[in-house]
Formats: C-alpha cells, structure tokens, sequence
C-alpha cells in the first residue's frame, strides 16, 4: 500500500481493494441504499450496473465521501474510511459533466490535485505563495508530472487551452487525467461516457479498458449501459432499488443470472419470459407446448422460463420441444434475423434471433416452429428467484458477495 | 441563378430585348426585397422613432447646448466653441465634485461587492429562514431613496439621532455626520453601500445557485475542501460573470448617485460631498447656466461610458472562460 513508485513511464499506482459492507441510506422516507455489501479485490475493474435511480451513483459518492452513509462501514485497502475526507480516501473521481474548473487552462486542472497536497496553504497563497523557498521546485515537479501524464492521455498538445474550448471526448481525458495524476488507489468513475456521442463512446471505451490495464488500479465504475458494463469489466454489480442483485463476471450475468430482473435487464434483444407449469417431473406446459426440462418443482407448479433469442433454432415441424407462432415481424440486422412471433397464449411476442442463412424464406403471417435446447432455459420461480437444475446448482456463485481476504 | 444564363444568351443577338429580359425576372425579387425592407420598418419603426426621438435628439441637444452660452429661458444664445469645457475643467468647484464622485465610487463599488458577497455566502451556507434574510437585505433597494434619506438623517441627527446616542452610551465619540466635510462623504458613501447592497446580494445568490455542485464535489475529491479553497477553486471564479456585471451596474448607480446628497447634504458643507450629478443640477437647474450644465453632462458621460467600455473590455476576457 506504499505510495506510487515509477519506473520510466511505467506507473505502478498502489493498489487498494475496497470493501463495503451493509451500506444503508436514506433520503427523507425513500430508502437509496439497502445495505449494499460487496467486496472490490485489488485491481479489480467493477461496474456498478443499474437503470437511474437504482442507488448505483449514491454508492459511488459514499465511496467517494461525497455522501455520508446512515450506517455501515467502508474500507479502503483494509482502512476504514468512514468520516475522512474525500481527499484522504485515496480515491480519484471522474464526473458525468467531467466537472472541469473552466476558468483554469487544461494543465492547471489536472495538477490542482498534486497542488493541493503537496503545496501548504501557504506555498498555495497567490503571488507571495510564489516567494517561499520550495514552491518553485514543487512546482516544477508537478508540471513534469503533469505534463507526463497528458502526454500519456494524448493532450500535451492542449495544456494551454481551456475546458471551454476542447470537444467533449478531450474534455474527458482531461477528467481522467486530473484523476490519475496523483496515482490513486481506487479510480471512481460516474457514468463518464454518457455525454458523448456514440462512436467516440465506443473509442473511449477502449482506452479506459486499456487505461486499466496500463495502471493496474481499482476501478469502481457505475452505468447504465449494460454494454459499457459487459465490455469493460471484471464483474458486473447488478443494482435496482438499491440492492445488489447480482455480483458475477460479465459472462455469467448474462448467462447465468441470479434473478429474473437480472435476465431482464442484461441483454438486447430483452430475454423473452414465458410463463410455464409443471406438468410432471421433467416436462413443463408453455405456450401451448411441452419442453422437456428437468426442473426442481413438483408438479402442478408454476414457473417462468427465461429463453434468450439467439437459444432457439429453426425446427422443419411440430412436435415434442417445439414451440409454434405466426411471425408478426422481422427485423433484419445483417447476419442474424429478429424474428416477432405471435404464439398461442402469449401477450407479448417471443423474439427469436435466428442466422439470416438458415432463415432465408421467412416472411411475415407465416407460421414457424422453433425448437430451443433445454440447457439453455433458465428457470425462476414465481418471486423472480433463479431455480438451478441439480447439475449447475453446484458451480453457481448464490450470494452475490465474493469474499476475499 | 437563371438570369446570368439568359443574359449570356441575348446580349450578342438582341441587345434591346435584355432590358425587357432582366426587369421581367427581377421584379418579383425586387418586389419581395421591397416587401421585405418595408415589413422590417414597420416593425422596427416605432421603437426606432422612440429611441430617436427620446435619446438620441437630446443626447445631440446636450452636445450642441454645451457649446452654447444660453441660459435657461433666455431668448437668445450664442455659440462660444469650447468655452464651457474649458470652464469646467479650470473650475475647483468642479474638480472637487469629480474627487468626490471618484471617491465615492471607490468606497461603494467594493464595499457593496464584498459586504453583499460575504452575506449571500452566509445566507447560502445557512439552511433556516434564506428567505428572510433576502427579503430583509433587499427591502433597501426596493425603497424610495429620498424617504429612506429622511430616515437616515434621522439617525444621523447630532443630538437626538440614534447612532450618536448609541454611540454616547458606548462612551464613543460622536460627530456631526452630514455637517462634517470629514464624515460627510464618508456617510453618505455608507448609505450608498447600504442602498445596493441587497441588489448585488440577489445578484450573487442566483450567481451562486448556478454553480454546479459537481464542481464543489470535484474540488472536496481533489483536496480544495478547506473554506477558502472552495472559495478560490469554484465558487468565485464561477461568479465571474454575474460579479462583472454587478461591478457595472453598481458603478454605474454610484456615479450617478443624487438622491442623498440632494436631501441630505445639498453637497455641503463646502463642496466636501459634491457630486458630479449634483453639480449638473446646480448648475443647470438652480444657477441657470443650461450651457454650462450642459458641457458637464457632456463630460460626465464621456467618464461614465468610458468606464463601462473599459470594464467589459477588460473583465468580459477574463470571466467568460472560452
């Protein structure tokens, strides 16, 4: 946990993991948070996934000591945090608005942060701060390290300019390199893309990950962009109403999900939900089908089936496993078809991402048979819980905490 | 984009029937260009005869008076050039005045700057009763000066006003507030502050408002969480703007203040709290020198507009950070 060491240009930022435990908050009578606990290795880049108002950004400000907690407790590099300062947390911040100081040039912006802690209120004094012995060689020591770190960022170029006259994608690095300057341990990143347009957003994606990679630090990053959250991280923390649904890595949430909101979320085209009953052991009624899939409920049950679109398959005909429906629609994406179908006993169409060569004739009215591998059925009870079958109960993480020392 | 085409096509041919060619095409585009032109004066006429009528013609009068001996309601005048300006500028009476203003304005303009930055700071950290304290720092502003000045004077009676008494009983020394030419500018200064004070204070609290508290948040995460640190890092800069325009707008106010000293000083004693504005109504309204009068107006709003000009240039770079 020292302090950052160089070597060159190679940084080596100390490293911290972050635990947070039973973290509760409140505004007025709307309960934010529901005692969040999650446990952040060293390193690690996690995403704090969720639609607005899940309490996703409330975290990350407590974890940033922007906001105070109604109880729980906070660690940082097995230090408790709570009630220190922002600045003695050892964490680094990046806004949605970038929150750039827009009367200062992009060089003063990123170093105010090594200004603040290594000038004293004196040294920092306008013009008579200038006089005191050391304050010149600080302060060249900041702008070499300034200066280095926005060559790394590629905007040495624009250390003299103001916030006000950067695009929005300069804007944002020059966030990201105010919060790296000092090496922090832990990087806090609040939904930093989502002012850009969307083909800078996927350029800018990139270099975070790569950022990551390049500085080894903590990430705690929180959207709403499941794409952002599958692409950039180590595991993805699931948040609605102020509760961690799921804590898993992107693969696993996607394929694997705890909950029934879970599925819902992650995944576009949205996961189709078919409500099913168990007629006996190893054969559920849905949609005027029968699927045989070995489920751990007695007969009689009702259960939802969580079917992905791209799980089924074109079937030639009827029969055992095979559900029926008229394509109401289809959307063309290049290599794969969407294909609306209206089945029997269904409200909402069931979409199926079908291969555009498999599916060459398919058109409107028509009727379609799809067949749908029992393995790739997810099962959840009436309360949304994820019902596992024997053979994956045993692989499947159950509490969305990953203890780790 | 016709028109060229068919005139490249009949000027070497038939001269005589391009005349014809072109006035048949362009009339209807003459004909909106005209339609157009006259809509624009329709509408903009009123306010332009208004502004004519009501500012610039006198403004004009004023310059062409100042060149003049003419005296209210004398039946004639003459030109004398620059014989006014040149009376003005060798007057003392004058020069004291200009003193006094630019003294004045010396004491109001930050005095009402930092008292109203430091109270709407206070009245935004505080979280009971804001309205209130609005209300109660802006009630001066809203008041009618010469009723206020009654009141002020009042309080600055040497004998029975409550500021001596309060004084006497602290066992401070008093003073004769308006009838000394060492306190008299002073105090009226002091009721100029206390008269913007609540405008500039409205002015900062909505400045305040504006700033985004992701600035304020930036700066606790990147250690300029002390006091004076947020003052520096955000919240002053942040005010740039309106702070440029309340500077303005109170110097244009102090410069023209008039109501005080009319009630309270008629610039006394001696000339120790003559104002320029003062001066003009002296000498235009109660001396009758109009011409007179006049090349001191002329010369005031050459200052004034001078000033402004040179604050904008200035400050507009430096708050606006593009």
């Amino acid at each position: 946990m020292g302090s950052a060491i160089f070597h060159g240009d190679v940084k080596v930022t100390a490293m911290a993991s972050v635990l947070i435990d039973s973290i509760r908050k409140n505004y007025g009578t709307a309960s934010v948070l529901r005692g969040v606990s999650l446990s952040i290795a060293d390193g690690e880049f996690l995403t704090l996934l969720g639609p607005s108002g899940c309490g996703k950004s409330t975290l990350l400000r407590i974890l940033a000591g922007l906001d105070v907690q109604d109880s729980g407790s906070l660690l940082i590099g097995g230090r408790a945090v709570d009630g220190l300062r922002p600045k003695r947390r050892g964490v680094a911040m990046v806004f949605q608005s970038y929150a750039l100081y827009p009367h200062m040039t992009v060089a003063s912006n990123v170093a105010l942060p090594l200004r603040m802690r290594r000038l004293s209120v004196f040294q920092r004094f306008p013009l008579l701060g200038r006089l005191l012995p050391a304050t010149a060689r600080i302060a060249a020591e900041i702008d070499v390290e300034v200066t280095r770190t926005a060559k790394s960022l590629g905007i040495g170029h624009l250390l003299a300019r103001k916030p006000g006259q950067l695009s929005g994608g300069q804007r944002q690095r020059v966030a990201v390199g105010r919060a790296m300057v000092r090496h922090p341990a832990v990087f806090l990143m609040d939904e930093p893309l989502s002012n850009l347009d969307a083909k800078l957003r996927v350029q800018m994606r990139a270099e975070i990950k790569e950022l990551h990679q390049r500085l080894g630090g903590t990430f705690v990053y929180v959207t709403h962009d499941q794409a952002e959250a599958m692409t950039l991280s180590d595991r993805v923390a699931v948040m609605l109403d102020g509760e961690l649904l799921q804590v898993a890595p992107p693969q696993d949430i996607y394929a694997d999900p705890d909950d029934r909101r879970v599925a819902e979320f992650i995944g576009s085209p949205k996961i189709n939900m078919l409500e099913g009953v168990v007629r006996e052991r190893g054969l559920i009624d849905v949609a005027g089908a029968t699927i045989t899939i070995e489920a751990d409920a007695r007969a009689g049950a009702h259960l939802t089936l969580g079917i992905r679109p791209e799980a089924f398959h074109l079937a030639d005909h009827g029969g055992q496993g095979i559900l029926t429906g008229f394509v109401r629609m289809i959307e063309h994406m290049g290599s794969d078809l969407f294909v609306h179908l209206d089945l029997a006993g269904i409200d909402h169409p069931l979409i199926a991402r079908l291969l555009a060569e498999r599916a060459p004739h398919i058109a409107p009215g028509q009727t379609l048979h799809v067949g749908v591998r029992p393995d790739r059925v997810l099962l959840f009870a009436r309360d949304g819980r994820r019902l596992r079958r024997q053979a994956e109960s045993g692989r499947a993480s159950v509490t969305p905490i990953r203890e780790s020392a | 984009m016709s028109e060229p085409l068919s005139l490249s096509d009949t000027s070497e041919e038939e001269p005589a029937t391009r005349g014809v060619r072109i006035s048949s095409a362009a009339s209807p585009a003459r004909r909106r260009a005209f339609a157009e032109a006259l809509a624009a004066w329709t509408l903009a006429g009123p306010a332009v005869f208004f502004l004519l009528v009501l500012f610039f013609l006198p403004v004009l009068g004023v310059f062409v008076i100042a060149l003049t001996d003419w005296q209210f309601g004398a039946r004639s005048l003459s030109f004398i050039g620059l014989a006014n300006f040149r009376q003005v500028f060798a007057d003392a009476v004058f020069r004291a005045s200009l003193l006094n203003t630019v003294v004045y304005v010396l004491i109001v303009v930050p005095g009402t700057i930092i008292l109203a930055l430091l109270i709407a700071l206070l009245i935004e950290s505080g979280k009971s009763c804001r309205s209130f304290y609005r209300a109660v720092h802006f009630l001066p502003f809203m008041a009618t000066l010469t009723a206020m000045a009654i009141a002020w004077e009042a309080l600055l009676h040497p004998t029975i006003g409550l500021v001596n008494q309060a004084l006497a009983g602290l066992g401070l020394p008093t003073a004769n507030w308006l009838r000394d030419e060492n306190t008299a500018l002073p105090v009226l200064a002091v009721i100029g502050i206390w008269q913007n004070l609540g405008y500039a204070m409205v002015l900062f609290l909505a400045g305040l408002k504006g700033i985004p508290q992701d600035l304020y948040d930036a700066a606790d995460v990147d250690g300029a969480d002390l006091w004076l640190d947020r003052l520096r890092t955000v919240t002053l800069p942040m005010l740039g703007p309106v702070s440029m325009f309340v500077v303005i707008v109170v110097a244009l106010r102090a410069f023209e203040s008039f109501d005080t000293v009319k009630v309270l000083t008629q610039g006394g004693p001696g000339h120790a709290s003559e104002v320029l504005l003062y001066t003009l109504y002296r000498e235009s309204f109660e001396y009758l020198r109009t011409g007179y009068g006049a090349a001191v107006a002329v010369v005031f709003l050459a200052i004034v507009v001078t000033l402004t000009l040179v604050q904008v240039r200035v400050m507009d770079r430096k708050v606006h950070y593009q």
